[in-house]
């Protein structure tokens, strides 16, 4: 288990995709200052939602690379054969996953508070909020990655799958900056009931997959 | 559950809801082996995965407790050293002498002087060597070898042979499937 989770930080961080992450979703958090024009007041008032808005978006980035490599590959046959079960791959994937990609979101995050003006305590519920809530979607990200793997165009399908379902953490994620701890306690138990929900989907894709 | 040898009874094996074969029944003891032959697509690739357990058939299949699968994708991460790729597989398989069995690994199959270097730079036939590489690393009693000899140069193909003599001597299973001539002396061939 700690092997595969090794493996997979590794491919994670390898080939720029941190840096990815990061780039995109502090473009992402540039362009609504554009959009609604420098006024600095209004900025700190949206921004911890801007900056849930463009993780979510970061979120779907890696999707495609998360289980297709590694059923082309020959990977995860060859995990299976070694009596691996495919919800341990899943679980796997879904912890490394969440390494490879909420610490240079959470990162980046301070960088965005920054362009968005966004004050200190607002910033520090943004980051609780995140902590609390890329676990949840850390395990959609592998949960579709292994549904829409070996479609065409999986990437455009992903996006379609994925973001319907993280609506509710969008939501909790940014109500907890005004709402506080309970808001907070509701962003967790959803995180928690996606953590526990998409090995077992993601494991049934990766089965499928297999056969 | 786990057998010193491989035994499939009435081995039903449908694809896209084609019948490839039906009540297929073979029984290998330790050393022993099976070939399996037939044309493009009659389902060779196919009966090894299912003897390797990829599709489920536990009803008709008893197998060792460790299996090592040589199928048509490698399995090895192309930006990893070639032995780091192999040992990860390897450690998978047993926790002990983990680089020392890599080591022994790709020294029969004659690619030790390739161990730094990158899988994706290696060949077509070097990376089914590697392939192969980690089969023989893993330990495993059974080996299910599907064309273990495609892009093999001559004296690759021998060391194949000799690999497989060694693994049988040991106690070893081997299926393999092939058009190619594997030396597997005393093998049961399986014509699908």
């Amino acid at each position: 288990m700690i092997a595969l989770i090794r493996r997979d930080v590794r491919r994670g961080y390898a080939g720029g995709g941190a840096t990815l992450v990061m780039a995109f979703f502090l473009l992402v958090t540039t362009l609504f200052p554009f959009a609604i024009g420098p006024d600095a007041r209004l900025l700190a008032r949206v921004g911890g939602g801007v900056i849930w808005a463009a993780a979510l978006l970061a979120a779907l980035l890696p999707v495609e690379r998360l289980v297709q490599p590694d059923l082309d590959s020959g990977a995860i046959d060859q995990m299976i054969v070694r009596g691996i079960g495919p919800v341990t791959i899943a679980v796997a994937k879904m912890v490394a996953h969440w390494l490879a990609f909420a610490p240079p979101l959470m990162l980046a995050a301070v960088v965005a508070a920054g362009l968005l003006d966004l004050p200190v305590e607002r910033l520090l519920l943004v980051e609780a909020g995140l902590a609390v809530g890329t676990p949840g979607l850390a395990a959609l990200a592998v949960a579709t990655g292994a549904l829409v793997a070996g479609l065409r165009g999986a990437g455009a399908i992903a996006g379609l799958v994925m973001l319907p379902l993280a609506v509710p953490l969008l939501i909790f994620g940014a109500g907890a900056i005004d709402g506080g701890v309970a808001g907070l306690k509701l962003l967790a138990a959803l995180s928690l009931l996606l953590t526990v929900g998409a090995p077992v989907v993601a494991g049934a894709a990766i089965r499928l997959g297999v056969e | 559950m786990s057998v010193p040898g491989l035994e499939v009874r009435d081995l039903r094996l449908a694809r896209g809801g084609r019948v490839l074969c039906d009540g297929l029944c073979l029984a290998l003891p330790p050393g022993g082996a099976a070939r399996v032959t037939g044309p493009n697509g009659v389902g060779k690739s196919s009966l090894l995965r299912v003897l390797a357990g990829l599709p489920r058939a536990d009803a008709a299949v008893t197998r060792p407790a460790r299996v090592a699968l040589l199928a048509e994708a490698a399995a090895l991460d192309g930006e990893r050293p070639l032995a780091r790729a192999l040992a990860f597989w390897a450690r998978l398989d047993a926790a002990e002498d983990v680089s020392a069995r890599v080591a022994a690994a790709l020294a029969a199959v004659a690619l030790a002087e390739l161990a730094d270097v990158p899988v994706r730079l290696l060949s077509t036939g070097q990376r089914r060597r590697a392939a192969l590489a980690r089969v023989i690393a893993s330990g495993a009693t059974l080996w299910l070898l599907d064309e273990p000899g495609n892009g093999l140069d001559r004296a690759a193909m021998l060391r194949l042979d000799t690999a497989i003599a060694r693994h049988r001597a040991e106690g070893g299973i081997v299926v393999v499937a092939t058009h190619q001539s594997i030396d597997l002396p005393g093998a049961i061939e399986v014509a699908l």
